[in-house]
């Protein structure tokens, strides 16, 4: 293997120490729902029920599937083919918006059943599953946020690649290499961290 | 040496920029080290002032200039300024921004725009945190713990407090995870890790400590502002929370954090201390490794702040154990300061004074931490004067006089002066004899029983309360000559050779002030320089 030049090696350092703290992030959360998960079983178990497995798994699949396309969008642009790239890149924020709507749907939702804290109907019931509600959209919220940022992460990128079609393509590879290959990075942390998500929030009842 | 430190280095931005836009928009590590440095001494004395008022209501029981609320306002803000704004960044952020790279013999850090960004961050954050102070409503009332459910239900500003703390967080971070990669990444391809000087290693162990410790703030922070502003409730008891959970996730990340703060100020001791004893460091190996030590075992010892919080058993023995087992790398270092010294030619000047005075009030402050890790003693002393003692003998005593000793080592670097040496020697004297009475008599207090935060006590403290006082009065007069003994050498100052002390490290072999670039030409770390 030839020695990697120092920039690109710092860049991509950088990156997963960034992921790292990512991963702590929302490690704290998964720590609070392990601690109330083991108080409130059965509250956790009857809440659950109320999510729609069917939702999740659409959403889980489109995200997966980003996650396909992102990983062909680098793999293009380390071939050079910066139009398969752009159209890639393109691809992986569609599905990350639809994800994005599919949410939105759902958490409106848990406000028309009033399955949110602080409405009485939720408040009527038993503090573990006040608890369910809480984790659930602290949670997925939080990840909400984050595919949010990738989204526009992504088109920062295309951005960046696309410059890369109108210059010198092995001046512009070593400048934005990096780039192209960090936000793929970000995208699978943030699909790594749905498919935690969901199992936990889902698949329990 | 005199042509060379007639230029201005850094100093003169390059393309002719001026003024303070020439300072904010700069992705030059030493520009922004000393953004760095002004900010938090800005807000070393806003704090110093609160601390200073809130010493003068206790000189007597009762009512005497401040409302109890003010009061408690008052140690919030004086807790929450000192820790996330002046003791977390003073050192990494300034002094290490400054002189990491050049002690690695690079040009700068990894990534100069994240850098930049960082100090952005810092500066929104202190925004939001004088926002919590003066914007309409009251000033947090919490403590800077905002230990919840008080947290959640007071009035006051909590919220933006909170987003500060929170904010200041990413700051630190940005900086962490930038230190890892330069050392990584832009260390003089000819230094070997085991050459690094020693305070780089401090820095970079505080760099993970930095990245892996502060999520878990941010994250915590995060739930407490949801639970203000969504009635999320995850810490209502009522909602089938547990409040304790805050305290381990709020000290998950409060305790590394302490590593924060004084692993880089043993970082500056382990280079002042050889400086002027003519020697090289002793136990150089011995040094690192216990400075790893202290930040891995920094994150294991948490629970000792909840002692008295409720535990099991189990739980508590095993942190306290853990708590002892940290002190064994803090007294290693210890004793390799003073043997250094041992048979040196030692020059006693300013910097040297004030790193003696981090070994003798480290070592008070330290040796006190055991009292409060043991489990029996510390149902006694538990959030009594004694705590406060303990902590302040550590963080002023230990981590403020380390500022104070690397601020007057690597003044003439940083500025291309020198400072008079007189007065800052008279502003030690000052301070040490002040900080001893303000802080000393706390220990006494707190072991007959004068629980912190109190805004009143009983007659029968009144002459140690006052004794406190008087010495806050000393404290203060030694900051201020400090202060003014510094800003009077940076406009006044006899130039400064390339390495007035004598000093190894790459850092002393570029001008003073520095090159933009750090160096002409990069240097050879395998060469030594004889010193002279």
């Amino acid at each position: 293997m030839t020695e990697t030049p120092r920039i690109p090696r710092a860049s991509r350092m950088g990156m997963w120490l960034f992921l790292f703290t990512e991963i702590l992030l929302f490690g704290g959360l998964f720590l609070v729902y392990a601690v109330y998960r083991r108080a409130n079983p059965e509250a956790f178990h009857i809440a659950s029920g109320e999510l729609s497995l069917r939702f999740g798994a659409i959403n889980t699949v489109i995200l997966l599937t980003s996650s396909l396309t992102m990983a062909l969008a680098v793999s293009a642009f380390e071939r050079g083919l910066v139009g398969r790239c752009l159209r890639f890149l393109a691809g992986t924020a569609g599905l990350g918006l639809i994800f994005l709507g599919n949410k939105a749907v759902e958490w409106s939702a848990k406000f028309a059943h009033g399955l949110y804290p602080g409405n009485p109907i939720l408040e009527a019931r038993p503090a573990g599953e006040k608890l369910f509600f809480s984790l659930y959209f602290a949670m997925t919220g939080l990840h909400g946020v984050h595919v949010l940022v990738g989204v526009v992460v992504l088109a920062v990128t295309a951005v960046l690649a696309g410059r890369s079609a109108r210059a010198d393509a092995a001046r512009v590879h070593e400048k934005y290499g990096g780039v192209v290959e960090n936000s793929g990075l970000y995208w699978h942390l943030v699909d790594t961290i749905w498919i935690f998500l969901f199992p936990l929030f889902y698949l329990i009842s | 040496m005199s042509a060379e430190s007639a230029t201005r280095g850094y100093l003169d931005a390059p393309g002719g920029a001026r003024g303070l836009r020439s300072w904010i928009f700069s992705t030059d590590h030493k520009r922004i080290g000393v953004l760095y440095l002004w900010s938090t001494m800005f807000f070393f004395g806003a704090g110093t002032i609160f601390g200073f008022l809130m010493r003068l209501e206790l000189i007597a029981p009762g009512r005497t200039i401040m409302k109890a609320q003010t009061y408690n306002a008052m140690f919030t803000l004086h807790g929450v300024i000192m820790i996330f704004l002046v003791v977390i960044p003073a050192i990494p952020a300034s002094l290490g921004n400054f002189f990491l790279p050049l002690q690695l013999g690079a040009r700068d850090v990894a990534f100069p725009r994240v850098n930049r960004l960082s100090w952005w961050i810092y500066a929104t954050g202190a925004l939001l945190a004088f926002f919590a102070m003066f914007a309409g409503g009251h000033p947090p009332d919490t403590g800077w713990t905002f230990y919840v459910p008080y947290s959640v239900r007071t009035d006051t500003n909590v919220t933006l407090a909170v987003l500060a703390a929170l904010v200041l967080g990413f700051s630190s971070i940005l900086t962490g995870l930038n230190f890892i990669t330069t050392v990584h990444v832009l260390r003089s391809p000819k230094m070997k890790w085991m050459k690094m000087p020693l305070f780089s290693w401090s820095i970079y162990a505080t760099a993970w400590v930095q990245v892996l410790a502060t999520p878990i703030i941010a994250v915590t922070l995060l739930l407490i502002v949801l639970e203000r502003v969504a009635n999320l409730g995850l810490f209502d008891p009522v909602r089938g929370g547990d409040p304790l959970l805050y305290q381990h996730l709020f000290w998950i990340y409060s305790h590394p954090a302490v590593y924060i703060m004084i692993i880089p100020a043993m970082g500056i001791i382990s280079e002042v201390i050889p400086a002027f004893s003519g020697k090289k460091v002793y136990g150089y190996n011995a040094i690192v490794v216990s400075t790893l030590a202290i930040a891995f075992a920094g994150y294991l010892v948490w629970g000792h702040h909840m002692f008295t919080s409720g535990m099991s058993d189990t739980a508590r023995w095993v942190f306290s154990f853990l708590t002892f087992i940290v002190a064994v790398p803090s007294g290693v270092k210890v004793f390799n300061w003073v043997a250094t010294l041992y048979k040196g030619a030692i020059d006693i000047s300013a910097p040297l004074l004030y790193a003696l005075g981090f070994i003798f009030l480290f070592s008070i402050g330290g040796l006190t931490g055991l009292v409060n890790g043991a489990l029996a003693t510390n149902i006694q002393v538990h959030d009594t004067y004694f705590v406060v003692a303990h902590f302040h003998y550590v963080m002023f005593g230990g981590t403020g006089f380390a500022i104070f000793a690397g601020l007057l080592y690597w003044f003439p670097k940083m500025t291309g002066k020198m400072y008079r040496p007189f007065p800052a020697i008279i502003a030690f004297i000052l301070m040490f004899a002040g900080f001893n009475i303000l802080y000393f008599p706390m220990f006494i207090l707190g072991w007959m029983g004068m629980p912190r935060r109190y805004y009143d006590y009983p007659k029968g403290f009144t002459s140690l309360q006052e004794l406190s006082t008087v010495g806050s009065w000393f404290l203060v007069a030694g900051i201020i000559l400090l202060a003014v003994t510094l800003i009077r050498g940076l406009r006044h100052g006899t130039p400064a050779s390339a390495n007035p002390w004598n000093a190894r490290g790459l850092e002393w072999r570029t001008s003073s002030p520095p090159p933009t670039e750090n160096f002409d030409e990069l240097p050879d770390p395998t060469i030594e320089e004889p010193v002279r």
